[in-house]
This record gives C-alpha cells, sequence and structure tokens, in this order.
C-alpha cells in the first residue's frame, strides 16, 4: 500500500516508477522533504536522476506512483504550478543568439514579481559577458545563467539538474553559496549531483540511487555514521604481522594495500591506539603517518552504488 | 497564491525576442531580406525572363511570385531552422518549464514571422515600385493570400521542426524551398510547365499562393483561375498546421 503524501512537504514521491520500453528507469522510489529543505539526488550516470526530476518539473508522466510538489500534481495542475518553481536542465535551454540580460528580462516578464534582471546578472557574476550571446559564453558561464532564469520568478521550489557540472572550482564555491543564499530565504532545492563533496556541503538529507532504485536516504552526517567502522591507516615498515596485529587489536581487520601503509579497520577509540602504538614498539617498529579517518559521503556512495555493478 | 502575469505582457516580450533573434541570424536575414528582392531586382532588370517580357514590365509578371517566395522563404525556410534548432538547443523544453503557455509561444512565433512578412512587403514594393510597377488590383484578396500563405509554409516549417532531427530540417527546408522555387509556379507559371509536371504543380502550396497573388496583382493579364487556386492554398493552410500539430515534439 502506498502511504499517503505528507500534506506540508515540499516534494513528495510514492512509489514511483518509469519506464522506457523494456528499461526501468526509475523503480518504486519513494522519498519527500519539507519546505525550506536542500534535497540532493546522488547517484552515478543512468541511476534515474534526471528522470525523477522532469517527472517532478512536469515534462513526463509517472507510470505508476504520485508525485506532488507544493501539494500539486506537476502535469494536470502544471499552469497553478509552473509560476512557483524555478528549474535548471541539466544543458542548454537558452536560444543560441540571445544575450544574458536579454534572456533574463525574457523570463522576468513571465512572472508575476521578479527579481530585477541586472542584479540578477551582477549577483552570477555575468555582468561582463552582458555582451556576449549565450552560444559564446564558456560552459561555466552557460550554468550560471541557466541559474540565474531559475532564480529570476522568485521561486518556492528549485530544481537544480548537476547544476555545476561544468563549473571551474571557483564558480562552484560561488554557486554554492547561491544556493545557501536562496534556503536561507526558505527556498525548497532538489540538487542532483555526482560531486559528493556537493551533497555534504549543501543538502540536508542525501537519497543515493542507483539504476532506479533508492539506497539509502540520510543526513550526509548519518550517512557517514551508519557506515561508520571507522579506520586507522598508517605507515610503518613492510612486512608486518596484519593478522597477528588484527589479533591484538581486536579489529575486523587489518590490510597492507601497498607495501609500509596499512588500513585498521575498527572502532577507533584511545586504547586502540596505544595498543597499536605499544603492539609497533614491542617489535622496535617505528610508526610514521598516522591517520584516523572517518568514512566520508564518498566512501558510503563508492560502497552502495559500486557493489552493485558487480552483482 | 500569486497573482498570474497578464498572457499579453508574455506575449509582447516572447514576440519581441523572438523578432529580434530571426534578425540576429545571418542564413535567416539571407533567406528572407536579400534572396527574394536580390531575384525581383536579377530577372525584373537585369536578365529578364522571356516568358515575362512578353506581357508588358517584367516586374509586374514577377511580383506576385516573389511576393509568394517572401512568404515561403519566412514561414517556411526561417521559422522551420530556427524552430528546429530551438528544440534541439532543449529552448522549447526549458520554456515548458515557466508559466508562458504553449499557445502563447505559438503565437509570438507567428507574430514575428509576420513581421518580418511586412518588412519583406515594404522592402519588394519599393524597388517594385522602383522597376516602374504600379499598384493595381484587389489588395484585399493579396493581404488575405498573404495570410493563408504563411498559415501552409508555416504548418510545412513546423511540421520539420517538429519532428525532424534539426539537421534533417535545415536540409530539408532548403531543399524543399529550392525545388518549389523552380518547379512551385513561383517564377514560372504552372501553365507554362510541361503538361503532366503543370498538373502536379498546381496542387502545391507555392503555385496555388503565387496564382492568387496573380490573379489579384495583374488584372486584365492572362490571369489564371482564382477558385481552384483559392481551394488548394486554403487547404495547404489547413492541413500543414494540422499536422505540424499532430506530430509536434516539444523535445
Amino acid at each position: 500500500m502506498a502511504t499517503a503524501p505528507a500534506p506540508d512537504a515540499a516534494i513528495s514521491v510514492q512509489r514511483l516508477t518509469k519506464r522506457y520500453g523494456a528499461l526501468v528507469a526509475v523503480r518504486d522510489l519513494s522519498f519527500s522533504f519539507c519546505p525550506g529543505e536542500i534535497f540532493a539526488l546522488l547517484g552515478p550516470n543512468g541511476a534515474g536522476k534526471t528522470t525523477t526530476v522532469e517527472i517532478l518539473e512536469g515534462y513526463r508522466a509517472a507510470d505508476e506512483g504520485e508525485v506532488r510538489v507544493l501539494g500539486l500534481d506537476p502535469i494536470r495542475q502544471g499552469r497553478a504550478l509552473k509560476p512557483r518553481i524555478g528549474l535548471m536542465l541539466q544543458q542548454g535551454g537558452v536560444y543560441p543568439q540571445i544575450r544574458p540580460l536579454e534572456a533574463l528580462r525574457l523570463f522576468a516578464s513571465f512572472y508575476a514579481d521578479p527579481h530585477d534582471p541586472v542584479a540578477l546578472l551582477d549577483l552570477v557574476g555575468l555582468r561582463e559577458a552582458v555582451h556576449t550571446t549565450y552560444r559564446q559564453l564558456s560552459g561555466g558561464q552557460k550554468q550560471r545563467l541557466s541559474l540565474a532564469l531559475a532564480l529570476v520568478g522568485r521561486p518556492e521550489v528549485l530544481f537544480l539538474d548537476e547544476p555545476t557540472a561544468a563549473m571551474d572550482p571557483q564558480a562552484r564555491r560561488a554557486t554554492w553559496d547561491l544556493i545557501l543564499a536562496q534556503k536561507r530565504q526558505g527556498v525548497t532545492v532538489l540538487l542532483t549531483t555526482h560531486f559528493m563533496e556537493e551533497a555534504e556541503r549543501l543538502a540536508d538529507r542525501v537519497a543515493i540511487v542507483d539504476r532506479g532504485r533508492l539506497v539509502a536516504l540520510d543526513t550526509p552526517d548519518q550517512l557517514a555514521r551508519q557506515s561508520a567502522a571507522r579506520e586507522i591507516r598508517f605507515s610503518a615498515a613492510p612486512g608486518l604481522d596484519t593478522a597477528a596485529l588484527a589479533d591484538h587489536l581486536a579489529a575486523a581487520a587489518v590490510l597492507e594495500p601497498e607495501p609500509g601503509r596499512y588500513v585498521v579497520e575498527a572502532e577507533v577509540s584511545p586504547t586502540l591506539l596505544a595498543r597499536l602504538a605499544a603492539w609497533l614498539a614491542e617489535r622496535s617498529v617505528l610508526l610514521r603517518d598516522l591517520h584516523v579517518e572517518r568514512r566520508s559521503l564518498e566512501d558510503v556512495y563508492l560502497r552502495l552504488t559500486g557493489a552493485k555493478s558487480e552483482e | 497564491m500569486r497573482t498570474a502575469t497578464p498572457l499579453a505582457q508574455m506575449l509582447l516580450a516572447q514576440t519581441s525576442v523572438e523578432f529580434r533573434l530571426l534578425l540576429r541570424r545571418g542564413e535567416s536575414i539571407l533567406v528572407t531580406l536579400v534572396v527574394p528582392p536580390a531575384l525581383l531586382v536579377f530577372f525584373g532588370a537585369v536578365v529578364p525572363l522571356p516568358s515575362h517580357a512578353e506581357s508588358g514590365r517584367p516586374v509586374d509578371v514577377l511580383l506576385p511570385g516573389v511576393l509568394a517566395l517572401a512568404v515561403m522563404s519566412t514561414a517556411m525556410v526561417s521559422l522551420g531552422i530556427s524552430a528546429a534548432f530551438e528544440r534541439h538547443y532543449g529552448v522549447l523544453k526549458r520554456l515548458g518549464g515557466t508559466p508562458l503557455p504553449r499557445s502563447v509561444l505559438l503565437a509570438a512565433k507567428m507574430l514575428s514571422v509576420l513581421a518580418i512578412e511586412v518588412l519583406q512587403v515594404v522592402l519588394l514594393l519599393a524597388i517594385a515600385l522602383l522597376l516602374g510597377w504600379r499598384p493595381a488590383g484587389e489588395a484585399l484578396l493579396a493581404g488575405a493570400a498573404l495570410l493563408l500563405g504563411t498559415a501552409a509554409f508555416g504548418g510545412i516549417g513546423l511540421w520539420m521542426a517538429g519532428s525532424w532531427r534539426a539537421e534533417a530540417a535545415l536540409a530539408g527546408a532548403n531543399a524543399l524551398y529550392l525545388l518549389l522555387l523552380l518547379l512551385g509556379g513561383i517564377f514560372v507559371p504552372v501553365s507554362s510547365l510541361p503538361g503532366p509536371l503543370a498538373a502536379v504543380a498546381s496542387l502545391l502550396p507555392s503555385a496555388a499562393l503565387a496564382d492568387v497573388l496573380r490573379y489579384a496583382l495583374l488584372p486584365g493579364a492572362a490571369a489564371p483561375n482564382l477558385f481552384p487556386a483559392l481551394a488548394v492554398l486554403v487547404a495547404w493552410a489547413i492541413l500543414t498546421p494540422l499536422l505540424a500539430a499532430l506530430t509536434f515534439r516539444w523535445e
């Protein structure tokens, strides 16, 4: 049984399935989130991220299940919904011969209370490209214009499909600040990305999808903690007896991926570190380069999506 | 809840952008504002076509055909190719994600086509005046023919734009333009084509449009019958927009 969508959710997806011929792009996907949240869909290419977003934007119809944006059906109630959302396609979407300010003024005319196009142009750092046609903008500049076009109507919900894919690191950081500023103004953001750092920096919650299926859903911190089995990395003389060390530490495993470099998989505690140091001292082995590592979202992601692709 | 933006405001903004962008594309200027006037000057003053030399001033005979060519170049070639590439680049898709209704987008495209056609007609009539043409005939019928032709050729252009790959639409629109220019009754009236070819050509939208324009603008000359040509033109003006509407894919 599908549960009823939460009435106050900004976006709710209930048991969504979408097929393209024999290919199941999205399989029984459910999630919902509140107004003011930044929610990230994270997954490899072909995971169904764009399909899901485009169903929420009203571009495609669901085969099964139900989606709501601000309580509205994106297709049947599209007229009412469109003035309240802003979106950024993965690429393109702008007339090749148009100039940034013309595009912003055009889009501004579609909305009742738009942002000032000139101020927005400055905000995304395109003032110097004001006379350049879209075709001649760099990849990063095109994306910044697309972002500005998504923002011009003061949307309540913002759909960003890989918003920083073609940007250099500096522009990426500026864009992150811009997205966080939108959140502070109460805008709800659905973001797709395959940059782990982007999801970690921006998202309140992350859904990891793989082959159309939800494989994990939580805050970035919680996701990283769940698979916590923290680990210690250290360097020492090559050829240590890793099995004996694992026994001594009661560790899940001790590995030597390269000669002289070791990985201890265990719950890290002060005692554990002391025992490691003592074990090495007994053997007159000098401990170099000790790192206690918390697993990053990236590790979680690779484990969840990588393991599956080996099936 | 926000109030909707007035449709008129959207239509004005969208039409103004569509119009400016058509004028910004070199190939569009070439086919709409350079080729028809150039052909009028060439065949009207430099090297008159033999068949035209017999019936008085060449420009009188040429003008209706060149006006038909102007409609074809704007409504079919320029509109078709630009819309095909807008679809290819996701412009139509992106606009679909805004409050701009599809119908307003389409209306803006047609209005910008009509605006270019006004420029063309003014330019062609000015050249014709210089070449000795004097206004005569039924302006109202000519205007109606231009509108019907715009619908018929706009339908063909949007049909290509909405269901063909962008490159195929580019090639197709240009090839059809050349074909209709030569065999479609534009410069050579269908009646002067060899028999079997004439029967086929008289059913083409270009021949129908050119013939109605000749009837309207060439009183007394060896004008074709109005009604068969008008019937063919009206049929095309209904059928091709319908075909475009039924087959158009926005992305």
